[in-house]
């Protein structure tokens, strides 16, 4: 388990990381969520030992990091949002360098490299020097290179900033397998989506501070409800029709863009059918029909007040 | 300490070092390429004849004198002898084509002649030359004295003209009332014995004392003292060890300029977060840029040795002792660049100067005894001067293993010198 208590980062008048608290459990993924700037990369180092806190402290199984070479350390990978690897070597040369550094050699090494090379399916790719795989290959290859001492804890920066969705998929993958395996994993990101589809829990970080701390539907239900209704109107006609919309009980607002007709609703299951029902007695053919939901994009905008790729 | 990732950052630096065709063309082939260049340039290791200096000579006395004297130049081995014209050998020195021009002036045998006998009225011989050819001007200056005196004093004692020489020098003699008169008695004396030994050649034109003049009165028995008696000079050995040191001082910079790129790379990051000290990843990057400069300097010494005959005439296990230190020397080198630099950009550009300047005054371009005395005295305090040294003394000076302990001491002192600052300014946080 990993247990964040109360880190500060300062630099000069800077408050990079305010009061950053938070406990990670195995088998969990939490996802640092925030802009770009917001202090994720640096709580990040604070945990991964790259950085000292001015205050708070990080706790791995119980333990504190009391020195570079505690071997506490060896409970916890890093892949950091920089490709860590040297292109000169090949993928089994870059992993039997990051094995050693954690004390692996001889038949152990090279099991571990056999096992994660073909987590990451890499293995028919292990003489290849590195130069010459694409991106997601090396963000693979970088994944590889923290797990072969087999952490409890994997610290995740951006892992899969500039890969083909292709990659993307692969990664998401591999890191619901570790999740699978009792991993705890902490996975930085600024792209939404990302966050919503692996983390069981999520913490927005925006100036250095928690804002959002909670479960993926708990975050979600920070915001108010954001009924909407989205129908693609195959003959919307001219002028303000969808005016009358707006008198239907239940309905909140009612706007049209293009040939898609957007209502705002009080409650979906009530209002929804008076919707359809004006639309049908008015000769209105519909294409199709969608509800959206609070996504976390708009639980940032509504916390911080701006988009998070605006931030 | 964790020796395994000791062992493997090493292995990972010389893997990487030997991929890089870069690092192996500057620190295997350039001191190899250059070292030769400039042993060849400045030695003998090409056995051939040395260039002469090239000569022209402007003849407007025409006489028998100047025509010998300009035949005694063209003999010359070390000189290459052309008549010119005066314009014509002037632009040619301008040019850079001809080093010296000698303007011989009307009159000169007879001015020349009178002279010698009296010191009054000398001729003026004009010597035109390059100025960026001070060294030749003065082998030309001492060449032409020589041939002069030869020639001259030769057409005194018994040449065409040396009667009526004679034969004036003791009118005007006779006729000075400002020497003491047992001086004038005496050099009338000399010039009657000079006339009767004129006489005499006259008589006997093709006897063994016509046309003699002054000779230099010794001759030169050059040697050179290498490390044993009858062990040549050879010229590579400075100039490898000179380039060697240049080199592996580059391949230093370039050590230490790959940590600045790491730091601000996730490799740096991998480092720090795992169980591994700081001390580890720093000597380790060290280890292995020592073990390089001792690989470079194998292979460039073992190139001279095959190649070029460069043997080590002193103490071997000297000669293994100054590489060492140097090596190490080195890495603690790369080690300061890596701690006192910001970006490895900006610390390329400054590094590169301050080696090139610890060359410069190590001896490596040229040597240091060519330097001021004051700073030769300075250039003690250069850790390159002490490679320098330490590579010549134990190449072909014969240091013995005593000897070099001088430099191999001096070396690990700077060595310590700047591990010493590496650790004091070293920051683990990127």
């Amino acid at each position: 388990m990993l247990e964040v208590e109360s880190l500060h980062k300062r630099y000069g008048d800077l408050v990079a990381v305010h009061d950053v608290s938070f406990t990670a459990h195995p088998g969990e993924m939490v996802g640092l969520l925030g802009p770009n700037g917001a202090g994720k990369t640096t709580t990040v180092g604070m945990i991964a030992g790259l950085l000292p806190p001015d205050g708070g402290q990080v706790r791995i199984g119980g333990g504190l990091v009391c020195s570079e070479t505690d071997p506490v350390k060896r409970r916890m990978g890093l892949v950091p949002q920089e490709l860590a690897l040297h292109d000169e070597l090949s993928a089994r040369d870059n992993l039997a360098l990051f094995g050693a550094l954690y004390r692996l050699s001889g038949a152990d090494l090279r099991a571990s490299i056999d096992r994660n090379l073909d987590l990451v399916g890499l293995a028919d790719r292990a003489k290849d020097r590195a130069a010459h795989f694409s991106g997601g290959m090396k963000r693979r290859l970088n994944l590889a290179a923290a797990l072969l001492h087999d952490p409890d804890i994997l610290l995740l920066d951006e892992p899969t900033v500039g890969v083909d969705p292709q990659s993307r998929n692969a990664i998401f993958a591999n890191l619901e397998e570790l999740k699978r395996r009792g991993k705890t994993l902490v996975y930085t990101t600024h792209y939404m989506e990302e966050a919503e589809r692996l983390c069981d829990r999520i913490i927005i970080i925006d100036h250095g501070r928690v804002i959002a701390n909670d479960t993926l539907d708990a975050v979600r239900r920070l915001v108010p409800n954001v009924n909407l209704l989205q129908l693609e109107i195959e003959n919307p006609g001219e002028g303000e029709w969808f005016a009358a919309v707006r008198t239907l009980p239940g309905v909140d607002a009612a706007d049209m863009e293009n040939h898609t007709l957007r209502v705002r609703l009080d409650n979906l299951l009530d209002a929804s059918p008076r919707v359809f029902g004006w639309l049908r007695d008015n000769g209105y053919r519909c294409s199709h029909i969608a509800s959206q939901r609070a996504d976390l994009e708009t639980v940032f905008l509504t916390l911080t007040g701006r988009s998070v790729r605006n931030a | 300490m964790n020796f395994t990732a000791y062992s493997a950052l090493v292995r990972r630096d010389l893997h990487l070092f030997f991929q890089d065709k870069r690092a192996l063309t500057m620190s295997f082939a350039a001191p190899i390429l250059i070292g030769s260049f400039f042993g060849y340039l400045f030695g003998n290791a090409g056995g051939g004849p040395a260039s002469k200096i090239q000569v022209a000579v402007i003849d407007r006395d025409n006489s028998a004198v100047s025509r010998r004297l300009i035949g005694a130049l063209a003999a010359d081995p070390a000189l290459a002898v052309t008549p010119h014209g005066y314009t014509e050998a002037e632009s040619g020195v301008r040019a850079g084509k001809i080093t010296v021009a000698a303007v011989v002036p009307p009159g000169f045998a007879d001015a020349a002649g009178r002279a010698f006998l009296r010191g009054e009225g000398k001729p003026e011989i004009q010597l035109l030359y390059d100025p960026s050819h001070g060294a030749e001007m003065a082998m030309v200056r001492g060449i032409l004295t020589q041939h002069v005196m030869e020639v001259v004093s030769g057409e005194v004692f018994g040449g065409a003209s040396s009667p009526k020489l004679v034969a004036d020098a003791m009118r005007d003699v006779g006729a000075s009332r400002d020497m003491n008169p047992a001086d004038r008695q005496a050099l009338l004396d000399i010039l009657r014995t000079v006339g009767a030994w004129d006489r005499r050649v006259s008589a006997n034109p093709a006897g063994n004392a016509a046309g003699r003049g002054l000779t230099l009165p010794y001759t030169v028995k050059e040697e050179a003292v290498t490390a044993r008696k009858g062990t040549r000079y050879n010229s590579m050995a400075h100039s490898f060890a000179g380039m060697s040191v240049q080199f592996i001082l580059f391949m230093g910079i370039d050590a230490g300029l790959i940590v600045l790129t790491q730091r601000r790379s996730g490799m740096w990051k991998r480092l720090q977060a795992a169980p591994i000290s700081r001390w580890t990843v720093i000597g380790s990057r060290a280890t292995s840029a020592a073990i390089t400069a001792m690989i470079i300097l194998v292979v460039v010494f073992g190139f001279a040795r095959v190649v070029w005959g460069v043997k080590i005439e002193g103490s071997v296990p000297g000669f293994v002792a100054v590489c060492a230190a140097f090596s190490v020397m080195t890495a603690t080198f790369g080690l300061l660049v890596a701690v006192l630099g910001k970006t490895p950009e900006g610390a390329r550009g400054i590094s590169i100067l301050v080696t090139l300047i610890l060359v410069m005054l190590g001896g490596s371009w040229v040597p240091a005894f060519l330097f001021p005395q004051w700073l030769q005295q300075v250039s003690f305090l250069i850790p390159t001067r002490w490679a320098v040294d330490g590579l010549d003394g134990t190449i072909w000076r014969g240091f013995t293993a005593q000897a070099a302990m001088a430099p191999t001491v001096a070396l690990l002192g700077f060595a310590a010198l700047f591990a010493g600052i590496a650790v004091w300014r070293f920051k683990w946080e990127a």
